[in-house]
């Protein structure tokens, strides 16, 4: 994610917290988040540790209205600093280096300092739904999902909205549905801990179809293909690609499941070529078979190497290793 | 020696021409020996490090060193090869090598054979060398060697071309082959030296030298970031040993041909330095080619092949050709030469 | 009629052109190369298998194992990964430190990029030189961290080891030094004949094609595509440095290389700026919990190494270990599109296109 999208988290204030945070960066080094006299900010470090404990319904309505106040206390230390910043120069109080910098830097300073302190403000406020988020994708619930597009939706009637890629997410899910199948998306979700990465789960016997739209469609445009890895997750095998579009910066991550016992995902070498060795890469460690690809052998060990070591429960030779 | 040459063959003289070959010979091999010792040296300079400094004094002992290493090196050859071929290549690769010194004149009466046709005999020899250098790379049973070996058939084969080509202004200037009469026909200033008439023709055989000698920008036979070490990959201990040795010795052959050809020979820049005697130019003339050689190996990246083939039959080749043009219409309208 | 057979030549796994334990297969027609495969995986270690066993702050030497001339960029990245899971600020001071060894870790990579490249291309010197300066900046790293090669530097939240006494100072002073002294690189090869015909116009390809293949670095930059994901998708502390990224336009190995040259000047670019602001005091590691354990979920992180998108996939169930990491290697990737340049070249450009792409086989294999 860019720091313009960081920004965007802070919602309509954007260029209030853009111009006149730049004092209050320049003020102190500590997190902003504790600077903010809002209340609900106070409460908001002890909030993300939650979702690892205790998975929260997933409370749709949570996120539109937190940012909403979060993003109105955004402001407000810059407004406080605003008259401290007359009274006592905290500019003064920067590192020496400061004083040479052209004022772009001191710009860009302060630009970084609005994006943390809005990346900390919207953290804590999501805190509740990323719970909702993170512990859905965990169970494998598709009411999680469903419950944050739906917060999306209700989002989109409040100013506020709870991501930037909220909307984007919706869309994919949509157009997805349009040209590939009505179920080809299984899950669709914001990865909290990826700046809000969308994060799609695909149909494997729709996968190819969907790749090629990922690539083609003017709205997805995905022609880079990053990341190919394939993860055992015990209860069913995931392949993750992580696409790129290269002019927008738009980072999508598809998820396509397999069940363990013969697992396969339809190859996507004739979309992407650099898909070649890393499925063939994820063959050859997790076993996890591609049809249609054109060569696929394994890369890294012998080919008369038994099992697949990645998974999960692969014995090694010897244990003591 | 011409002395020798006049009188009939008998054991005695038989003996004088062993005896002269040999100390031929060991001043080869000390050539050679402190020839690779400078070329590490200053490339090591020229690399801002200090080369071999370790063995004797200035580690002046250290190819000493390397070759005492390398003949007492087990003997290997490999089971797939063509042991006959195996064996007879390295002294092939360096029987005509060193054959080809026999006619370098040194200084007026420093000559071991005064041949009429010297220049050619020098070519006609190590034109042999280059059959070695097939046959190793043939007989290692190596698909490097052998990929080496073929480069370096078909780039010897297309520099001596340019090679031989490029002295036949020279000998028109000199009406001789003779590297004798060569070298006395540029008596008098530096400026009657042949490198300034000949310039193209000096230019283009010092290409073609530094290709003939396998030797970097040229040195692909043995381009060790491609074939590892071309021909003679299979090739350890001693058998190497000849390989190397040949190589510096038709270095030693090139910069005593090129100072011959083109610098003068043993004659002064200037004729009042002449009380200097004229093995001493001589030498510091051939040290000097020999050092550009080695600065060469410290500058240029190394061609590709077809740049190299290129290179002789399409740049060097009508240069030289070029060079037989403008030497005949100096001779005629401009009474260069004699 | 001649009846010509093909020659089937295995180039490596040791050869002094594959940079490692690579292994080419060609099937040559006289010289011109007819079909090719690259063999891997003999330098494979299974760090990623290894990784799960191992918690976060364990796993960091091994990073250092994975492209091992460039050990700061990978341990980077991981940290960066966890960092980006747990939340953790990172001190200003330890952002620094982090930027300003990623800077001479480039251009320390790129360096013995120049200098074996060019040894491949026959030229012996520049390689002498290449590590010459890079000896120094190896010295740099070890008085920073007691390592020339495999640093184990970073840590999640920070740096392991502040900078000693007077240590800014002498990067100040290298990355003075080095300034000239890439001029003289550029005046020593960059326009010399025989270097710019054996490396203009060969492996040649086009942007598109760089995308496809997944190319990132010096490798998509060539073909002119302006991606660098330290101004792209900014990290550490970038955002706030003044550089620019050298495109080329024909994506071959010239451009490559010129890239590759450029950004070594834009690393020394940004090394002045991060110098000159460095802060004077400060701490170097961030409140970091007693136990890193980064909550369930998955993060996917990636910056920009010497050699291309280095990312990291991190699959986390709540635990010290991680549930799947995954490393996405500029070098693996980017291998991949060998066999489509090498087929119908010479022996020789063999040696060209595989050194202009730049891999190092402990990334490839992992």
């Amino acid at each position: 994610m860019s720091e313009e999208q960081k920004q965007n988290g802070a919602g309509p204030a954007e260029g209030e917290t853009k111009a006149e945070a730049a004092p209050e960066g320049a003020k102190a080094q500590v997190p902003p988040a504790k600077t903010e006299g809002a209340p609900q900010s106070g409460e908001a470090p002890q909030a993300p540790p939650q979702p690892a404990e205790a998975p929260q319904q997933p409370a749709a309505p949570q996120p539109g209205v937190e940012p909403k106040q979060t993003s109105g206390a955004a402001p407000q230390p810059a407004a406080e600093t605003q008259t401290a910043a007359g009274a006592s120069q905290p500019a003064a109080q920067q590192p020496a280096a400061a004083e040479k910098r052209p004022l772009t830097d001191e710009e860009k300073e302060a630009r970084r300092q609005a994006a943390l302190a809005a990346r900390a403000a919207k953290l804590a406020a999501q805190g509740g739904a990323a719970a909702g988020a993170a512990a859905g994708a965990a169970a494998g619930g598709r009411a999680a999902a469903r419950g944050a597009a739906a917060a999306g939706g209700e989002g989109s009637e409040e100013p506020p909205k709870p991501s930037p890629n909220q909307p984007k997410l919706d869309r994919a899910v949509q157009l997805l549905k349009e040209l590939v199948a009505e179920d080809a998306v299984e899950e669709a979700s914001l990865n909290p801990f990826n700046d809000d990465m969308p994060t799609l789960v695909i149909r494997g016997e729709h996968w190819p179809k969907a790749a090629e739209t990922l690539r083609d469609h003017p709205e997805f445009g995905f022609r880079y293909l990053r990341n190919v890895a394939g993860v055992d997750h015990e209860t069913h095998m995931e392949v993750v690609y992580h696409l790129l579009n290269m002019d927008s910066g738009d980072t999508y991550c598809v998820k396509v499941r397999t069940n363990r016992d013969n697992p396969s995902v339809p190859s996507v070498v004739s979309v992407w070529k650099t898909a070649d060795w890393q499925e063939r890469e994820i063959y050859d460690l997790l076993g996890i078979a591609f049809p249609g690809h054109p060569d696929l052998r394994r890369i890294m060990l012998p080919d008369d190497w038994v099992g697949h070591p990645l998974r999960k429960d692969y014995v090694p030779l010897d244990p003591e290793v | 020696m011409q002395w020798l040459w006049d009188q009939p063959l008998s054991w005695m003289n038989a003996a004088w021409f062993t005896l002269g070959a040999l100390c031929v010979l060991g001043i080869v091999i000390f050539f050679v020996t402190y020839a690779i010792y400078f070329e590490r040296k200053i490339i090591g300079w020229m690399q801002f490090r200090k080369g071999p400094n370790r063995v004797g004094p200035f580690g002046l002992l250290q190819t000493v060193a390397d070759v005492a290493k390398l003949l007492l090196k087990e003997d290997t050859i490999p089971a797939k090869a063509d042991k006959a071929l195996f064996i007879m290549a390295p002294a092939l690769a360096f029987i005509p090598s060193f054959a080809a010194l026999a006619i370098i004149p040194y200084g007026m009466n420093l000559q071991f054979a005064d041949v009429n046709v010297g220049f050619l005999y020098y070519v006609a020899l190590s034109g042999v060398t280059t059959i070695a250098i097939v046959t190793a790379g043939w007989a290692s049973n190596n698909k490097y060697a052998l990929l080496g070996g073929m480069r370096s058939a078909a780039q010897m084969i297309s520099y001596e071309v340019p090679l031989v080509i490029s002295v036949v202004g020279v000998a028109m200037m000199t009406g001789s082959l003779n590297l004798r009469e060569i070298v006395l026909a540029q008596e008098g200033y530096f400026w009657n030296w042949n490198f300034l008439p000949q310039i193209i023709g000096f230019v283009v055989f010092l290409v073609s030298a530094l290709a003939e000698l396998n030797r970097t920008p040229f040195d692909l036979p043995e381009a060790e970031s491609e074939l590892v070490a071309g021909y003679h990959t299979e090739y350890s201990g001693f058998r190497f040993a000849f390989f190397m040795l040949a190589e510096y010795v038709y270095l030693y052959a090139i910069a005593c041909l090129t100072t011959i050809l083109f610098l003068g020979g043993w004659n002064p820049p200037l004729p009042q330095l002449a009380f200097i005697p004229g093995i001493v130019w001589f030498i510091l003339k051939f040290l000097a080619v020999v050092f550009f050689v080695f600065w060469v190996r410290a500058t240029f990246p190394r061609l590709r092949v077809d740049q190299l083939m290129g290179l002789a039959w399409k740049a060097l080749l009508p240069l030289a050709m070029l060079n037989i043009f403008i030497t005949a219409a100096g001779i005629h309208w401009f009474g260069w030469g004699g | 009629m001649i009846r010509t057979e093909e020659l089937l030549l295995n180039v490596g796994p040791q050869h002094p052109s594959t940079h490692g334990v690579l292994r080419v297969v060609v099937k040559l027609d006289g010289e011109i190369i007819t079909h090719v495969e690259p063999v891997i995986g003999y330098l494979h270690r299974g760090t990623e298998k290894l990784a799960e066993s191992l918690n976060y702050t364990q796993i960091i030497p091994y990073t250092d194992r994975m492209d091992y001339l460039s050990a700061m960029t990978n341990n980077y990245v991981l940290c960066y990964a966890v960092e980006k899971m747990m939340g953790i600020e990172v001190p200003e001071r330890a952002e620094f430190l982090r930027l300003i060894v990623m800077e001479l870790q480039r251009i320390a990579s790129h360096l013995v990029w120049w200098g074996t490249y060019l040894l491949d291309i026959g030229a012996l010197s520049p390689f002498l030189f290449a590590f010459n300066d890079r000896e120094r900046i190896l010295q740099l790293f070890n008085e920073l961290c007691g390592a020339r090669l495999t640093y184990n530097y970073m840590r999640v939240g920070g740096v392991k080891w502040d900078a000693p006494e007077g240590w800014i100072d002498k990067v100040k002073a290298f990355v003075k030094d080095m300034k000239s002294r890439l001029d003289e690189y550029h005046n020593l090869v960059s326009g010399n004949e025989i270097f710019l015909a054996r490396v203009k116009g060969i492996g040649a390809y086009d942007a598109e094609t760089a995308i496809q293949y997944g190319l990132s670095g010096a490798n998509l930059r060539c073909t002119g595509v302006k991606w660098d994901l330290r101004k792209n998708e900014p990290y550490c502390i970038y955002d706030r440095f003044d550089f620019d990224i050298p495109v080329g336009q024909n994506g071959d190995c010239y451009d490559r290389y010129y890239v590759r040259t450029e950004e070594i000047r834009q690393s020394l670019r940004i090394l002045e700026q991060a110098l000159e602001q460095f802060p004077p005091e400060g701490e170097t590691m961030g409140k970091v919990p007693r136990a890193i354990r980064p909550p369930a979920g998955e993060v996917y992180v990636r910056i920009e190494s010497p050699r291309g998108e280095i990312g990291c996939y991190i699959v986390s169930k709540g635990k010290a270990e991680p549930y799947r990491l995954k490393f996405r290697r500029p070098s693996f990737v980017n291998l991949q599109i060998l066999p489509k340049l090498l087929v119908g070249e010479s022996m020789t450009n063999l040696v060209t296109i595989l050194g202009g792409i730049d891999i190092v086989l402990g990334e490839v294999d992992c």
